[in-house]
């Protein structure tokens, strides 16, 4: 026989909490009262931050902003999939993760008023700041995974794209790279369906974004990205994996932007409204409630409790991002780690000769 | 009829689709969507998906794949949705688009448009408001248009659309929806290369291009009430320039202001003052001076007003030089 086959592979799909809130008993991870609590009011501080930014966008207080409602259980189930030694490359969606690592909000909310200082993130949070040029993050991730490893530190590095960034080449690199250098990586590809109006089907011709790990040599699998049980449990197996050496993995959360690519676009162009139907029976928040409530750890005073303390959470940290005073002159002492002689003149002449 | 400069482009790429069918349009958004900026809007109801191609999300897939229709027999229009996101694409353009010409001497060509919404004030993230023609203009091989009005952008673009090279076509995204004017239904050239004496003037010559012209013609009025006489040469193409009207302007006033919306070091106005004092050294009355943006990255929203060069920045070069 002169053909014979060289290679076979295949991509398993994973849910474990349904979307009527039920939790398949053969993997149900049992979590403890407290992790449940954790899971829930994260994910609901993230939709009301999410709402009051839409709200304050249409009203000038805020500039384009881009938002998460539908995706919370990528971003928190991965976050608490985290440990302290670990490091987090967000997308700009992921806006939750920056406070979820002890960041405070409102420099969250400052991002997204368009003030620089929002980025000013202290490297304690191993939170890497995030950028807009899709896809960027994903082979710095692999390179920063492989320092980590050669100065002898003990984590991995989780990094997060949306379906459009695996068209980009950086996607192709990131992968190919890791997969060769052996780098401890979790690529976390949120897909949730559209690229501002480009449909995932015309995105790419696979079947999954997952399966593409396997042409790099390693290991992908798809979730349920609307399941923060799915999303926890495959997330911290595969840092795991990754810090002991097994190399990199590559998650596809299948999930829907409820909302818009950015408050400057009408997803009512692009996509039937039914979509955001079926979708929202598939809500990550709703499921985890019932299924809370089945174990008796969820009532409607829990619940009152939960959107008072996140609001105020939410109310407190615009108080103080708004409070917050920019200097202008700042747009010019960061270029060089020191200003150049030339930039102080640019900066004399654009302030003391007053322009504006 | 009037329209904005968004609508002039939508006008004028319907009106070549229908005349040219080897005119093929791809882009992130640019179908269904009808593109961020609503440029493309309607195309894909009347062209249908083969002529009007939501791309996969990739500016170096969108720009490598637009050289390969070009060269061979298809006239691609590829859209960056914004300039800032084009440097993954930077490799084609430099490395092919701009030398296969040359390579193959004459063989192989590449007669593409790409659009380029670039520049800034529209209120948006990082790398949304950057000005990086000069770093095109460097490259032999390519031209490099930016017009400056919806009536130059439709009759730019139909000539670019003819035209035997790469043209990257520079939109000022503030300028989409900041006006409407007269634009004529009809088709109409204007040639690439040449620029447009928009004011004539005896004391100060002032060049501009793009959404700097806009802002510059306030400018201009407010010299005017100074009893200064501007004139203003909008370069419409920055490369191939028309430097004779910038040296035919200068032997007149002696005096130069050139703006620009790009960062001051290695901004176009660099080789725009380098070529006028080669060359008219003996008529110049008043040192070469240039209204450009800081060299710093540009800033977000609430601070980007201090990058821009603006109404009062220039005003106030234009009475300097004159009364110099």
């Amino acid at each position: 026989m002169p053909i014979s086959r060289v290679f076979e592979g295949s991509v398993d799909y994973i849910q474990i909490l349904d979307r009527y809130g039920t939790a398949d008993i053969n993997y149900d991870p049992n979590f403890s009262e407290e992790m449940l609590k954790r899971m829930y009011i994260f994910m609901v501080l993230a939709r009301r931050w999410d709402k009051k930014n839409i709200a304050l966008q249409r009203t000038g207080r805020m500039y384009t902003y881009a938002p998460l409602e539908g995706q919370e259980a990528i971003q928190v189930g991965a976050t608490l999939a985290l440990e302290k030694e670990d490091w987090a490359y967000p997308s700009y969606r992921e806006s939750m993760i920056y406070h979820m690592r002890g960041i405070p909000l409102s420099l969250v909310d400052l991002c997204w008023k368009g003030i620089e200082e929002g980025l000013k993130i202290d490297p304690k949070w191993k939170c890497f700041p995030y950028v807009i040029p899709i896809g960027t993050q994903l082979p710095q991730a692999v390179g920063a995974g492989y320092a980590l490893q050669k100065r002898g530190k003990k984590g991995a590095v989780l990094v997060f794209g949306g379906d459009g960034s695996t068209s980009e080449g950086e996607f192709h690199d990131a992968m190919n790279f890791a997969g060769v250098l052996n780098t401890p990586t979790v690529f976390l590809i949120s897909n949730n369906q559209y690229a501002i109006s480009v449909p995932r089907k015309w995105q790419t011709k696979s079947k999954t974004l997952a399966q593409k790990a396997l042409a790099y040599g390693f290991h992908g699998v798809q979730i349920d990205g609307n399941d923060i049980f799915a999303v926890y449990t495959t997330v911290k197996q595969a840092l795991k994996k990754a810090r002991e050496g097994g190399g990199p993995t590559l998650i596809e959360a299948v999930t829907y932007r409820i909302g818009a690519h950015t408050t400057a676009d009408d997803p009512g162009k692009y996509r039937p409204k039914e979509e955001e139907e079926y979708w929202r029976e598939r809500d990550p928040i709703t499921r985890l409630q019932i299924y809370m409530k089945n174990k008796g750890y969820w009532d409607s005073r829990f619940e009152e409790i939960v959107n008072t303390r996140c609001d105020k959470r939410i109310e407190e940290a615009l108080k103080e991002a708004e409070a917050f005073k920019q200097d202008p002159k700042e747009i010019f002492k960061h270029v060089y780690a020191d200003i150049t002689e030339d930039l102080e003149e640019q900066m004399k002449e654009c302030f003391e000769e007053g322009s504006q | 009829m009037k329209m904005t400069m968004a609508q002039a482009i939508n006008k004028c790429l319907f009106q070549e689709m229908e005349r040219d069918e080897s005119i093929v349009l791809i882009g992130e958004d640019v179908g269904v969507d009808g593109g961020v900026f609503r440029v493309t809007e309607g195309l894909y109801d009347k062209f249908g998906r083969e002529r009007v191609i939501d791309s996969p999300l990739s500016e170096s897939g969108i720009v490598g794949t637009a050289i390969g229709m070009a060269t061979h027999g298809l006239r691609p229009v590829a859209e960056i949705q914004f300039s800032g996101f084009f440097y993954n694409a930077f490799h084609h353009i430099e490395q092919q688009a701009s030398r296969l010409r040359n390579r193959t001497r004459g063989m192989f060509t590449v007669p593409m448009v790409v659009r380029l919404p670039y520049g800034g004030a529209i209120n948006a993230l990082e790398h949304h408001g950057e000005s990086m023609e000069s770093v095109f203009i460097h490259i032999p091989g390519i031209k490099v248009v930016c017009p400056s009005s919806p009536h130059d952008a439709k009759g730019l673009l139909a000539s670019s659309l003819t035209d035997k090279d790469t043209v990257l076509f520079f939109e000022p995204k503030r300028l989409y929806r900041a006006f409407r004017e007269e634009v004529p239904e009809e088709r109409y050239d204007i040639p690439l290369g040449k620029a447009n004496v928009i004011e004539n003037g005896s004391d100060v010559t002032l060049i501009s291009w793009g959404a700097m012209t806009y802002v510059s013609r306030e400018a201009v009025e407010e010299a005017k009430q100074q009893g200064i006489s501007v004139e203003h040469i909008d370069l419409r193409t920055l490369s191939p320039c028309d430097w004779n009207s910038i040296h035919r302007s200068i032997a007149k006033t002696g005096r130069a202001v050139i703006v620009h919306e790009a960062k001051k070091t290695m901004g176009f106005a660099a080789e725009i003052a380098a070529r006028i004092a080669e060359k008219d050294l003996m008529h110049l009355e008043a040192p070469i001076k240039r209204v450009t943006g800081w060299d710093i990255i540009i800033p977000y929203p609430p601070l980007e007003k201090h990058y821009f060069p603006e109404k009062k920045r220039i005003a106030r070069a234009i009475v300097e030089t004159a009364k110099f």
